[in-house]
């Protein structure tokens, strides 16, 4: 059997990623999940300086999901190289480092930093991070933007890079054909959607910053279709996500055309989401007589 | 360390403590670790649920294993746990948090404040820090506790052990008003405190510790959603660089809940 794919040249031991954000860099969910047993870790966004975030409250629960609007606090990337790469050095899984930035400049200085980083296996580019102002999101929401600043960090980056889209968008075929053109290495989908949420007994917005980006179960199908519809626009590897919470949902998004699948919000419900998928789809593949977990990409019609 | 686990605790009993107040126990094998001041992420069974309510650990039982939650229904989640009978099960994630160091009452006296649902933590603490032998055993355990009103809450198992002074904003019992005027109107004497309840509460006890020249140790409560330091979401402002993102927020679920009032940027 087996459940190993490729993006881009890089060899996953399984499709079975965790979703930037929800994991940190591993440390805190080490306690719980054994890494060596994940596709690859995908840490939390890092910027070329340390970024303070938003006020609290960060975080919401609604239906069958929740809402976060931390804005990507993260320590920039002098600590997370010493820090976080060096912790990560002890484990057999790939990393994918998240990478965010309020100008184009700044996501070329993160990505230069970490050209020579061997540990660094791909690179994730955040522009879709729907709770800061300023850049970000500016450029996962209109094609040309997209464009431009996917082709200038092609210009520089030594590891592969996977552009992480927003579902906030009219067309994902279209953002899909733009980080394609511009030669993105991959894609991921979807981030978070746009969501409120207003506490009525205090008449007040349950976030500090009003909006917050919707994860969890509830975003699941429109994540899927999301992933269908890139999946038959572009012909570059996708890491699907959006509210993935056993191995049946990935199985789903693999079907809708997903190379990988990477695990979010689930994690806060239960820190050992990561590995019960990764032992759920061998049990899938046995129960089925999957050979190669390959067989199943994109297979829906 | 301890090791944080998510497992099943079998509810040993639950019961009505105040309005709106419930008195649980857990038996759970996280008791052998749980210190005071310390929480766990309690799981409704709701499916369109999808984080644990952080509570706050009220009392440690070793010998039974057992560890005893007070909390108060908030909503929905917390709700469903009034409905859980002996013998019942329900998934928690802990044990979480840092708790209160009462390593620094040792010689002291030691005053113990909590307001509202921030009493209960306090209950073990002063259980604690009374059963302390030398030499860090303090010289004198006050606990001085503030209610809306006569529904004055776990006030009698805090007698057990310490000199207990109460507040209640409509003054049916003790001094009418908060923690802070029950101090002074009781004479309370402190070189150490340990304290938990609503922010307003915390500031006022962080301005009088500084004018006093009194040790202050605070307990906070935030929004979360992982409870372990992954998400981020529930920080607070920091006087000092914090260790994890170098921005001056510290992060309440595992560098806290208890701070130094001193870090804290309130």
């Amino acid at each position: 059997m087996n459940t190993q794919v490729e993006i881009a040249g890089v060899k996953f031991k399984n499709p079975v990623m965790t979703a930037s954000g929800t994991f940190g860099s591993g440390m805190e969910y080490a306690d719980f999940v054994d890494l060596n047993k994940l596709g690859a870790v995908v840490t939390k966004g890092v910027a070329n300086v340390p970024w303070p975030g938003n006020p609290v409250p960060r975080v919401a629960e609604v239906y069958g999901g929740m809402l976060n609007a931390i804005g990507l606090q993260n320590p920039g990337v002098e600590v997370f190289a010493d820090r976080d790469l060096k912790f990560l050095e002890k484990y057999d899984t790939k990393v994918i480092v998240n990478v965010c930035g309020k100008s184009v400049e700044d996501y070329l200085e993160v990505v230069e930093r970490l050209a020579d980083e061997e540990r660094v296996d791909m690179l994730e580019i955040n522009v879709s991070c729907p709770n800061v102002k300023e850049g970000a999101i500016a450029f996962g929401q209109k094609s040309a933007a997209l464009f431009d600043i996917t082709s200038r960090i092609k210009e520089v980056a030594r590891q592969p890079i996977i552009m992480k889209l927003s579902p906030n968008v009219t067309s994902i075929s279209e953002m899909a054909k733009a980080a394609e053109a511009a030669g993105a290495d991959a894609i991921s989908l979807i981030n978070t959607i746009t969501g409120m949420k207003i506490d009525i007994h205090k008449r007040k917005f349950a976030l500090a910053n009003k909006t917050g980006g919707l994860s969890g179960p509830a975003i699941k199908p429109v994540a899927v279709r999301m992933v269908y519809e890139a999946a038959h626009a572009v012909n570059i590897p996708i890491i699907g996500m959006g509210g993935i919470a056993n191995a049946e949902d990935a199985i789903e998004f693999i079907m809708a055309g997903a190379t990988a699948v990477a695990v979010g919000a689930m994690n806060f419900h239960d820190p050992y989401t990561t590995e019960k998928v990764v032992k759920g789809i061998e049990e899938y593949m046995i129960r089925y007589g999957v050979e190669d977990i390959n067989e199943l990409r994109g297979i829906v019609e | 360390m301890s090791v944080k686990m998510k497992k099943e605790a079998k509810v040993l009993s639950q019961g009505l403590l105040a309005e709106g107040i419930y008195d649980l126990w857990l038996e759970t094998e996280i008791a052998k670790d749980a210190c005071p001041g310390q929480f766990v992420g309690v799981y409704p069974t709701n499916k369109a649920t999808l984080l644990p309510r952080p509570i706050s650990i009220c009392e440690v039982d070793r010998e039974r294993s057992a560890i005893r939650l007070v909390y108060r229904v908030v909503g929905s989640g917390t709700a469903e746990f009034t409905l859980y009978q002996p013998g019942d099960y329900m998934t928690i994630l802990g044990v979480l948090g840092n708790g209160f160091p009462l390593v620094a009452a040792a010689g002291k006296k030691v005053v113990v404040m909590g307001g509202g649902i921030g009493v209960p933590p306090l209950l073990e603490t002063a259980k604690r820090l009374s059963e302390a032998d030398t030499p860090v055993k303090p010289v004198l355990v006050s606990a001085v506790m503030g209610y809306r009103n006569s529904d004055t809450f776990l006030s009698e198992e805090f007698s057990l052990y310490s000199q207990i002074h109460i507040a209640t904003e409509d003054g049916s019992v003790g001094t009418k008003g908060n923690v802070i005027d029950a101090m002074r109107e009781q004479n309370v004497e402190a070189d150490v405190i340990f304290a938990c309840g609503p922010m307003p509460m915390l500031r006022a006890i962080k301005e009088y510790a500084q004018a006093k020249g009194i040790k202050a140790y605070l307990s906070l409560e935030e929004r979360m959603a992982c409870g372990v330091g992954a998400c981020l979401g529930c920080i607070c402002k920091t006087t000092r660089e914090d260790h994890h993102s170098h921005v001056n927020n510290a992060r309440i679920c595992t560098d806290g809940p208890v701070f130094d009032a001193e870090d804290l940027d309130m």
